[in-house]
């Protein structure tokens, strides 16, 4: 559809325009104004410049943290992506069973963030939970909370848990969205199960896959709610993502130079990788 | 035929999988602490409501679940009211920076909630916001706006703009035009940019805990309260958290044959 030029539609998005600058302008600034200072107290603040970035980034804890988080962002989209769509390529097509089969699918979706960590914390516990308890029966020393290696496992289950799911419904619509003559026109050919997915559902697919591909990443580079209940970042640290590390120096240490500073550049490595991504696909877009 | 099978027994099984966890909750919650401690069974021995009972019972448990569903609702109606006359500039009209307005709305979809956690207590701190359900409210459309906006604007170019100029010349204003028969024609595109506000808010709790101390203070803030000197009360932790899925599921229930075409413009 062509738009028309009219400036005079800045009135319909006026109110978006001042609400979104309310509640992420200001509070953008403010962080900009403490990364570059030093407070002390009410009229207190004296200008360091980039000490506190310099600082943060030589950081051995936020390093440490700042690779755990690629790593598990990156399992994240090794194990959803591929799983997401097996499980939207089984889901009936149409009808009762299609409605039933997307509400199901969709629960873990709707449970708030924390209720997920209760649920793992609970069902992977050794003593009263199925999941931890059936697993030492097995004769495997299981234990999240004293392991690292069992922690990571557990933390990294209870996200494929929660965010297949998304994956899943959005291959899912992607998949109803091919026109049924492409099927038609493959059967005549003759085409193998493998020939159908790979030369018409992947690509018709792409759209979404990408859309996914950033949500979970983004959403995975935030995480916070879900292991901190679950592990409360440990044994250690092992478990202490990105987020956890913020909030506890911004509000359990109060250290607001260092924490803003943090803050910044971990706003610009989530905007930065999304956009790469972004780019990078749309180009091979485009050159096909 | 074999093939249709093999598909249905594993979606099945992913399903089952998915679902054994709740299950597990909702067992749990129907169980008193000296069944969940004392070993494990599969279902209740001793079926009980009193886990439930407690939070019925108990105003400073139910109240939660009111202050919760309040902000969600507020914040609901806020982002539908100022999304909607924005997705509809988008979708038809082309004017100066519409573009960098569009991707910088996006990019707040990206920002990390515990970067804004220290600022937007002190913003609404200083406007004695602090503690209300219209401060959590505020600051969940800092990634509910951009999402609404998105959504709705991938319905509403669904609709051919032939409906605009008609209905101009039949003389109808904007406003009436706007509410009267365009508002009509996308009402599936509301109903599920209405529950991925809902369900986005629904399920935040970082930056809904760090606004409120008591006055509105989230479900999810109240359930570490079963944490007390004498260990876990795990019966009434699962019943809340039980009791937690239920609203999502209803609002599923009501969009569920919209939700796809959501999914489907894949503006999650």
């Amino acid at each position: 559809m062509e738009k028309i030029p009219n400036n005079r539609a800045w009135w319909l998005v006026l109110p978006v325009f001042l609400l979104v600058a309310f509640s992420a302008l200001i509070p953008l600034m403010t962080v900009v104004n403490y990364s570059v200072q030093d407070i002390f107290g009410p009229g207190q603040a004296y200008y360091v410049g980039t000490e506190w970035f310099k600082e943060v980034l030589a950081d051995e804890r936020l390093q440490d943290s700042l690779i755990r988080q690629f790593v598990f962002s990156g399992f994240v989209l090794l194990i959803q992506i591929p799983l997401g769509i097996g499980v939207a390529l089984m889901m009936p097509k149409s009808g009762v069973k299609g409605s039933l089969c997307l509400i199901l699918i969709a629960i873990p979706l709707l449970i708030p963030w924390n209720v997920v960590g209760t649920i793992w914390q609970i069902f992977a516990r050794g003593d009263i939970g199925l999941f931890g308890w059936g697993i030492n029966q097995l004769g495997i020393d299981y234990n999240y909370t004293g392991d690292t290696l069992d922690a990571w496992l557990t933390v990294l289950l209870m996200d494929v848990w929660h965010w297949t799911p998304l994956v899943a419904l959005l291959c899912y619509s992607g998949l109803r969205a091919i026109p049924e003559a492409f099927y038609q026109a493959a059967e005549i050919d003759r085409a193998s199960k493998w020939a159908v997915f790979r030369y018409i559902q992947l690509p018709r697919l792409k759209s979404v896959l990408i859309i996914a591909v950033l949500l979970r990443f983004m959403d995975s580079f935030m995480i916070y709610i879900e292991p901190f209940v679950l592990t409360g970042g440990g044994p250690g640290s092992s478990t202490t993502f990105l987020s956890q590390t913020l909030t506890t120096m911004a509000i359990g240490q109060f250290d607001l130079g260092r924490a803003a500073a943090f803050s910044l550049i971990y706003f610009l490595i989530v905007l930065l990788i999304s956009w790469l991504f972004f780019t990078a696909i749309t180009h091979a877009d485009k050159e096909k | 035929m074999r093939q249709t099978r093999a598909k249905n027994v594993g979606i099945t099984l992913f399903i089952l999988l998915l679902l054994t966890p709740v299950y597990w909750l909702l067992n749990m919650s129907f169980k008193t602490n000296q069944e969940i401690l004392g070993g494990l069974t599969l279902w209740p021995q001793t079926f009980t409501f009193d886990n439930y009972a407690v939070i019925f019972t108990d105003p400073s448990w139910y109240n939660g679940y009111l202050n919760s569903m309040l902000y969600v609702s507020i914040n609901v109606v806020i982002t539908l009211s100022v999304a909607l006359p924005a997705a509809y500039a988008f979708s038809r009209y082309k004017f100066l920076g519409d573009k960098h307005l569009f991707f910088w709305l996006l990019s707040n979809r990206m920002a990390p909630p515990a970067v804004f956690l220290l600022p937007f207590f002190q913003l609404y701190s200083s406007i004695g916001l602090f503690d209300t359900h219209i401060a959590v409210a505020l600051a969940h459309c800092l990634f509910n706006v951009p999402l609404a906006v998105w959504i709705l604007e991938g319905f509403m170019k669904g609709v051919p703009r032939e409906y605009d100029e008609m209905a101009y010349i039949d003389g109808y204003s904007f406003p009436r035009f706007f509410i009267k028969v365009f508002l009509p024609m996308i009402r599936s595109g509301i109903g599920v940019t209405a529950f991925f506000a809902f369900m986005f808010s629904w399920v935040e709790l970082l930056l809904a805990r760090t606004l409120t101390s008591v006055d509105a203070q989230p479900i999810g803030a109240i359930m570490t309260r079963t944490i007390g000197a004498s260990g876990i009360d795990w019966g009434v932790l699962a019943a809340a958290g039980v009791l937690t899925i239920i609203p999502g599921l209803l609002v599923i229930w009501f969009v569920r044959n919209h939700v796809a075409k959501g999914f489907a413009l894949g503006r999650v």
